[in-house]
């Protein structure tokens, strides 16, 4: 944690000023070589998702990996909306995802504020608490859950049954407290001396000056529930209440084998379910620091 | 957790009129804190942590120990208590062997390839670079993308008619990767250190920032090879997220859900890619076995506390 800290300081300083270690410009060839071959093999399946899922007919030759006009169509995206319909699908997706944002930013932030500023009985005990949910995988979790949230509690097939086991994401909880421990102590002696409520000194002194980690804890949120596949396939057996994801997952597994081109219709939805989160990574990869989520998860 | 040891440390003794106070105002901060309101900031998160972790984990374990199904709503059954004779039977199990067996294939490969390429292209990125956040974004793309959407395009790429095998010609293993019970399993930790790489390289990143610069400076000074450095100062200096990050890979191994289902139609062929939590969602919610699963799941969390527990004594000893 303290060594997690101290990179935090460094690289909140500057992420992305460069640290020249080596001795002679010439010698980072070997650098760039390495990250080149690297970037290739991540960018290269995304890539190829847009070429197959712009297919007529499948390609599967090596040359198929280059873009040919006269094989081109946008027939595969037509083909997986009419099978999983991808508004609604999408639809679904946004509620459980949004709603796992709104859960965490306001109770989050609220319970991130009260473990890092506020001194109160049984502070240690939420804490402790905290790190043990990020302790015991969710798999663990995953029979009883279903067991208190469709069985019991007949949640199964709603959108607040998907939502409940994420609502308040325990890393973006961690996060908060780190940035707002990180504020001066004085500013909030002075602030409760001009008599201000809590929530006040939270909404206008401290919320507005931890606006990055905000953001960061935010993206991270946010590829949760997005990217998640087995809770809510879990929860929802009705498909006008599955997010893209489960919808996808379940025409990979079943109903691929009768479309025409089935490669091309899973890439269309699969480009589809990832543009949101590369164009988040694209528009806000600067705010992706990793000892953020290190010290989240190392707590 | 320094931070949390000593609360309030930020506190200022000038805010405090003790002797005016009132003995009620006094009393309650005594029981209550300083700031008793922290307790209804918090309580909607402490709420969250009782209701949807505390008690269904009490329930896993109240539920591995009892015989246990699923009825309809308001239907009460005996769930008598069966002692260990759960644990018993996922002990004998084969499945649940084979499932293990796959797991600890899995970490074998995805573990040491993670660890090894994650610094290596980390070292790679410290440095003024050009395109930084070329690299960056390219090597998050994957981390942050769902693995449904990944995994559409390598079964597109490993089919057996797939380009990669198109490219490999008479190379490519006959029966093709995901089909073939010696490969499925290794090309699930390959898929799943590809897909993961990216966070962990920026966990490496951060450290290589807090390596002391005069360090590489004095090995350069000796005249230490770029490789000599890389053992003698780099990796002592990344040590600890080394152990983070092969702690977040065993959790990660331990959590495989997605890829058996998915990429290995089912953690096919003959269960040879099946992973315990598959086994977790089979027997316990498909088969309506929970006790079972709970039991399972169980045993899954003793064995990752266990393997963590011996990364902190190693550390410790090294440190």
């Amino acid at each position: 944690m303290t060594q997690m800290a101290r990179a935090t300081s460094e690289v909140a300083g500057g992420s992305d000023r460069a640290m020249a270690i080596e001795p002679r410009a010439s010698r980072s060839w070997w650098r760039l070589i390495v990250l080149l071959f690297g970037a290739l093999v991540f960018i290269f399946p995304f890539y190829y998702m847009i070429v197959g899922s712009l297919q007529k007919t499948e390609n599967t030759s090596p040359s198929g990996a280059l873009p040919n006009p006269g094989n081109m169509t946008l027939h595969n995206y037509g083909q997986i909306n009419a099978a999983i319909g991808l508004g609604k699908a999408i639809i679904n997706s946004g509620i459980f995802t949004g709603g796992v944002l709104l859960a965490t930013i306001v109770f989050g932030v609220l319970a991130g504020y009260a473990l890092a500023r506020l001194s109160f009985r049984g502070r240690g005990l939420l804490f402790a608490l905290t790190l043990l949910v990020l302790t015991v995988p969710f798999q663990l979790l995953i029979v009883p859950l279903y067991v208190l949230i469709a069985r019991n509690y007949g949640l199964a097939n709603s959108y607040l049954g998907m939502i409940a086991p994420f609502a308040i994401n325990s890393v973006a909880v961690l996060i908060f407290r780190q940035y707002f421990l990180q504020l001066p102590a004085e500013m909030f002696d002075a602030a409760r001396m001009d008599g201000a409520s809590e929530l006040r000194i939270l909404r206008h002194i401290a919320i507005p000056l931890v606006r990055p980690a905000l953001l960061t804890a935010m993206l991270l949120t946010f590829i949760g529930p997005w990217n998640e596949f087995l809770w809510p396939f879990l929860i929802t057996k009705e498909q006008s209440l599955q997010p893209l994801a489960v919808a996808m997952a379940n025409y990979i597994d079943n109903v691929a084998a009768t479309a025409a081109n089935p490669y091309g219709a899973i890439l269309a939805g699969a480009c589809v379910l990832a543009a949101p989160a590369v164009a988040l990574i694209i528009a806000f990869q600067r705010y992706f620091v990793s000892t953020n989520i290190g010290s989240g998860v190392k707590g | 957790m320094t931070s949390a040891a000593a609360p309030g440390k930020h506190r200022s003794g000038a805010t405090e009129p003790m002797a005016t106070e009132p003995m009620v105002r006094r009393f309650g901060r005594a029981v209550l804190g300083r700031q008793p309101i922290g307790m209804i900031f918090g309580a909607p998160y402490l709420l969250f942590i009782v209701v949807l972790f505390a008690y269904p984990l009490g329930l896993a374990v109240y539920m591995s120990f009892h015989r246990y199904f699923f009825t309809a709503p308001g239907v009460s059954v005996p769930r008598p208590f069966v002692g260990l004779s759960n644990y018993a039977a996922v002990f004998s199990d084969p499945a649940v062997r084979q499932s293990f067996l796959n797991l600890l294939i899995f970490l074998v490969i995805n573990v040491p390839f993670t660890v090894v390429l994650s610094l290596l292209l980390a070292t790679a990125l410290n440095a003024a670079i050009p395109f930084r956040a070329f690299f960056r974004t390219s090597f998050l793309a994957p981390y942050v993308t769902a693995s449904v959407a990944m995994i559409g395009v390598w079964l597109f790429m490993f089919s057996s008619g797939g380009i990669v095998n198109s490219a490999l010609g008479p190379l490519a293993p006959v029966p093709s990767w995901l089909v073939n019970q010696k490969w499925a399993m290794p090309s699930i930790a390959i898929y799943v250190t590809w897909k993961g790489l990216g966070f962990y390289i920026l966990l490496y990143l951060a450290a290589l920032q807090a390596v002391p610069k005069e360090l590489y400076e004095a090995a350069v000074m000796d005249g230490a090879s770029w490789w000599h450095r890389l053992l003698s100062v780099t990796v002592p200096g990344v040590r600890q997220v080394t152990t983070l990050v092969t702690l977040l890979a065993v959790i990660t191994g331990a959590n495989l859900f997605t890829e058996p289902y998915l990429l290995t139609g089912g953690g096919g062929p003959n269960g040879k890619s099946a992973s315990p939590v598959l086994l977790i969602y089979q027997t316990g919610i498909e088969q309506n076995h929970p006790d079972f699963a709970s039991a399972l799941g169980i045993i899954l969390v003793i064995g990752v506390l266990l393997i963590a527990g011996i990364q902190q004594l190693v550390q410790r000893r090294q440190a």
